[in-house]
Order: structure tokens, then C-alpha cells, then sequence
């Protein structure tokens, strides 16, 4: 799939301000005051411009009010109506806590676990999808949860658990990536796409079109094997291994926490965008890919 | 509501017949045809005098080989592919805003650009690749089924058909009710074992394809040349030739 800028942002920034914002809900850190607004300023920063930039990716953004009207059917509804309700109990919480000094438990509560729900419509986004054999697959969901538990909590100063979830981040990240690798297309072969197994083996002889098209720019991204593994490496390093070892394993100041927040942003990134690059989209078949 | 119905009164549909079709594309252009100037907004094209033109099309003609196994000869087969209007759509399903909906009547898979944001989520869940976002106007497009046509009073009857089966040369594509058990292309899919595509993605789709009737045996009747080292004058020639 085409590794857009803007989804890339969305997903990455939206998980990581979520998750900030979850870990605030539930107190922690206990912070009040200009030193709350601060942390929320950063969560909301994160989770509004994330979904700023989802905006970003629809060619007609003028009907998105739209799209908070089909959540009975729609895991992208669902993701937009949690989001909404997400930052509005958030809202209320935060400026009790920064103008008032008064801590609404049940409302941070209920505001965290909303924060968690929205990440996980998110993963459904993905995840529901059968076309993207790498994506539907019970992974999908964890992996973006501990995005957001992992990288919200680093954010939030909560040493331990950061390094904990990045931990287990790591090992899962590496087992999907194995089992995406494995799965392929998931059985989905040129011969099944056209029923034309039965009088033997397919190639493409002509495409119907000589030049690009939408389908093939969205849906047809080709990644260097080289490029993809280094990536990888440079996901697993970055992004959750050394967070996750200088976190368990050293005494963390601001300075080291600082260092270790860019580079689990960097790899972040470097995972978001394999995971739509590496994601193949069935579709591409007909076109002898 | 992108919620489907449970059960539509028609499932009208296409059959396309890959042991007719001759790869010519007519469906193609009669298709952009019709459709960039009827429901909707145009099917844009961009740069399309230039060096690299895009545009968007409802139907696609893609061209395979296929190689028996036992060896023998290739069979050519040009595969026209257009939406299939599955019963379990997906793309239904996925659409946030209700764009993309499925016709209770007659079972046409359809998207209201009044209300589409171009996502593009849709066209991520059809594993046929049955829908593209037009690039200028942004609203995504599919196949309409010609729901402006099949119903319309306002022309003669015997173009009340899909603009691509109206236009067909060959006959390749037949439309019509494929809920219903007794009509020509339920007999056809019956008669001609029409199959579905990728069945493994639980799309149900409601277009069939007619497989290619299998070629004979290459014949062992061809000739063998007959003179295999030429003598007399054309002998001289021949050698001379290839010392030369
Ligand atoms: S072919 Fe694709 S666009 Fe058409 S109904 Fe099926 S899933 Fe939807
Ligand atoms: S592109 Fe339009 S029709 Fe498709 S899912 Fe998005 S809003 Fe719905
Ligand atoms: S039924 Fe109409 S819209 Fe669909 S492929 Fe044929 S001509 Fe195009």
C-alpha cells in the first residue's frame, strides 16, 4: 500500500497522543496545575494534529462531518466518534484538574479508556481488512495498542512501564513481521483471482492500461527487499529495543529521556511507513505484481 | 445506512463470457463514455495529451496467458473486470459516511458522491480493485451497473442494457437477474458452470465469469518439412550463401 505522509503522521501521532493523554487520565503523573497544562497541551498537540493530518488524506474533506454517522457498520465512523468523545471527556478532566486543582476521578477514568478505544478503531481500520492479508491478522490490534502504552507512557515519565510495553513491543513487532512474511497473499493466487487455474499457470500478458493509475499508485507499492530488511533493523533498534534497554537499565534524567523520545519516534516512524509499504493488497494480482 | 440489506428482491448482475471476448476494450470506452457524462461527476483524465495520461475507468480489460500444465498450446484470455456487486460487499461496510450503499431493489452496489469524503477506504476493501477515487473530483467511482440506462424510459428499449453489453461486439457480456433462477444468464452461469472470483474473500459476488472453453490438443497432423538438405540450384544457393 502506499506509504502516505499523511497516514503515517495520523497513525503515529494520534497513538502516541492518545496514549499520553490515557496515562494522564489516570493520574499519572500526578500533575496539576501549569505543569498539567503543560502535558496536555503536549497530549492534545499530538492526537488533534495526528487527526489533522487523516484529514489531510481525504480528497474531499468537505463531507468529513460525515463520517460520524455510520458507526454502526463502519470501523472508520467508530475510530471518528471515539475520537471526538475521547478529547471532549479529556477536556473536562483537564481543565478541572489545571483551572480548579480538582481531580475528577471517574471522568479521568472513563476518558483513559476511551483514549485506548480510539486507538484500537484505529488497528480495526486496518485490521478488518481481508484484501490486506498482512494487516487481517490478530497482530494488527496489539501492536497499536502498545504504540500507544508504550510510547504514551514514555512520554507521561512513567519509566518502568514504558520499557516494559516497548519491551514486549519489540518481540511482537518482530513476530508480525515474521508471520506477515509468511502469510504472503494468504492463498490468493492470480489463478484464484481469475478462475483461470483450471486450464493452468497464469502471467500477465498485457496490463489494461500502458500508464499509472489510482490502483496502482494506492494499492500496488513495490519496497526493496534490502530497503525493507534495513528498515526493519532500524524499527526494532530505534524504536523499541534501546528505549526499551536504557529505560530498564539506566538511572533516566531528562536529557537521556529526551534522547530516548526521538529515537522511539524515529523508529516509529521507520515501522509506520514498512507497514503500509509492506502491506500487499490482493488487487495487485491482476496487474501480474 | 452502510449497513447491507439482508436480502435484495433482485441481484442484477453481469455475466462476462472470457471464451468470447476478444480483448478489443470497446466496453472500455463505451463505458467512460456513458458514465463520464451521465450519474455523478465526470471520470476525469489527467494529462491526457501529454506523456503520461491517467484517468479514471469503471471497467478494465486486463490480458492473460495461461499454460496447461501438460504443455501444449497457451491459451490467450482477455478478462474484462468491472465491480461484481457483491452480495457481502465490503466496501459497503467500511464507508464512515454512508456514501456507499446497496440497492435493496435490485441489488446495485452504488456510491452517492454527495456524501463521499474520498477516504478511499472503500477501494481498499475490494479485492478486485473495482473502484478508483477520481483524481480530480475526488469522490470515488465504480461501476453504476448503468442505472441510468437499465431503467430509463426516456430511449429505446433495446438500449435499456448496460452500455458495455449494448456495445460488445462479440457478445461477451450478458445482463440481467441473477436472484432469479429462470432468466437467461442464471441458465447461462448454470449451463457454462460460471464461477466466482477469489471466492476465499467471502465477497459473494453477484457477476459471474464464463470460463474459456478448453482448447484441442495442438494437432499431431502438422507437416514435417519435407526437403531437409536442398539439392541441385537452391542447394548451390543455399550453401554458397552461408559462406558468405
Ligand atoms: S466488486 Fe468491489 S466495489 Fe464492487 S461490490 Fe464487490 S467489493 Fe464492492
Ligand atoms: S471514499 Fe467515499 S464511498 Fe469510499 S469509503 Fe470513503 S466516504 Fe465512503
Ligand atoms: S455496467 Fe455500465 S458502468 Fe458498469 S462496466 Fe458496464 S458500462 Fe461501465
Amino acid at each position: 500500500m502506499h506509504p502516505a505522509p499523511s497516514v503515517i503522521i495520523f497513525t503515529m501521532f494520534s497513538g502516541l497522543g492518545f496514549g499520553l493523554l490515557a496515562y494522564l487520565g489516570l493520574g499519572l503523573p500526578p500533575v496539576a496545575g501549569w505543569v498539567a497544562f503543560g502535558f496536555f497541551t503536549l497530549g492534545y498537540t499530538l492526537a488533534v494534529g495526528g487527526l489533522l493530518a487523516s484529514v489531510g488524506h481525504l480528497a474531499n474533506p468537505k463531507n468529513a462531518i460525515k463520517a460520524f454517522s455510520q458507526w454502526r457498520s463502519s470501523w472508520l465512523s467508530r475510530e471518528g466518534v471515539m475520537a471526538v468523545a475521547s478529547l471532549l471527556v479529556m477536556a473536562v478532566y483537564a481543565i478541572a484538574l489545571i483551572f480548579f486543582d480538582i481531580r475528577l476521578r471517574m471522568v479521568g477514568l472513563l476518558g483513559a479508556v476511551l483514549c485506548i478505544g480510539t486507538v484500537f478503531t484505529t488497528s480495526m481500520i486496518y485490521t478488518q481488512l481481508k484484501t490486506v492479508p498482512r494487516w487481517h491478522d490478530w497482530t494488527t490490534p496489539p501492536v497499536f495498542l502498545l504504540h500507544a502504552l508504550g510510547g504514551g507512557a514514555l512520554l507521561a515519565g512513567q519509566v518502568r512501564m514504558a520499557g516494559i510495553f516497548l519491551a514486549m513491543l519489540g518481540f511482537l513487532m518482530v513476530w508480525a513481521w515474521i508471520k506477515g512474511d509468511e502469510k504472503g497473499l494468504s492463498g490468493t493466487t492470480l489463478e484464484s483471482a481469475t478462475g483461470l487455474g483450471r486450464i493452468g499457470k497464469l502471467r500477465l500478458l498485457e496490463p489494461p492500461h500502458s500508464g499509472q493509475n489510482y490502483l496502482l499508485k494506492e494499492m500496488a507499492y513495490d519496497v526493496g527487499r534490502k530497503h525493507a530488511f534495513k528498515l526493519r533493523i532500524i524499527a526494532l533498534v530505534l524504536g523499541y529495543a534501546l528505549p526499551a534497554a536504557l529505560l530498564l537499565l539506566l538511572p533516566v534524567g531528562h536529557v537521556l529521556a529526551l534522547v530516548i523520545v526521538i529515537a522511539h519516534v524515529a523508529g516509529v516512524a521507520a515501522g509506520r511507513w514498512l507497514f503500509f509499504a509492506e502491506a500487499a493488497h490482493v488487487q495487485r494480482l491482476y496487474y501480474g505484481k | 445506512m452502510t449497513d447491507l440489506p439482508k436480502s435484495t428482491e433482485k441481484k442484477l448482475g453481469l455475466v462476462i463470457d472470457l471464451d468470447t471476448c476478444v480483448g478489443c476494450h470497446a466496453c472500455v470506452v463505451s463505458c467512460k463514455e456513458w458514465n463520464t457524462s451521465n450519474y455523478g461527476t465526470a471520470l476525469s483524465d489527467v494529462d491526457a495529451y501529454g506523456a503520461e495520461p491517467q484517468g479514471t475507468f469503471l471497467n478494465r480489460v486486463h490480458s492473460f496467458e495461461a499454460q496447461p500444465e501438460s504443455g501444449g498450446c497457451s491459451q490467450t484470455v482477455h478478462f474484462p473486470k468491472s465491480c461484481l456487486h457483491c452480495e457481502d460487499a465490503p466496501c459497503v461496510t467500511v464507508c464512515p459516511t454512508g456514501a456507499s450503499y446497496k440497492r435493496e431493489e435490485d441489488g446495485i452496489v452504488l456510491v452517492n458522491e454527495d456524501d463521499c469524503m474520498g477516504c478511499g477506504l472503500c477501494a481498499w476493501s475490494c479485492p478486485y480493485g473495482a473502484r478508483e477515487l477520481d483524481q480530480i473530483f475526488g469522490v470515488m467511482k465504480k461501476c453504476t451497473l448503468c442505472v441510468d440506462r437499465i431503467y430509463n424510459e426516456n430511449i429505446p428499449e433495446e438500449d435499456r442494457v448496460p452500455s458495455c453489453v449494448r456495445t460488445c461486439p462479440a457478445g461477451a457480456r450478458h445482463f440481467g437477474d441473477l436472484g432469479d433462477p429462470d432468466s437467461d444468464v442464471s441458465r447461462l452461469v448454470a449451463e457454462r458452470e460460471g464461477m466466482d472470483l477469489m471466492p476465499e474473500m467471502g465477497t459473494k459476488p453477484v457477476n459471474k465469469y464464463l470460463p474459456p472453453r478448453l482448447k484441442d490438443v495442438p494437432s499431431d497432423a502438422a507437416l514435417e518439412p519435407k526437403y531437409k538438405d536442398a539439392a541441385g540450384l537452391f542447394g548451390w544457393l543455399d550453401k554458397a550463401l552461408e559462406k558468405f
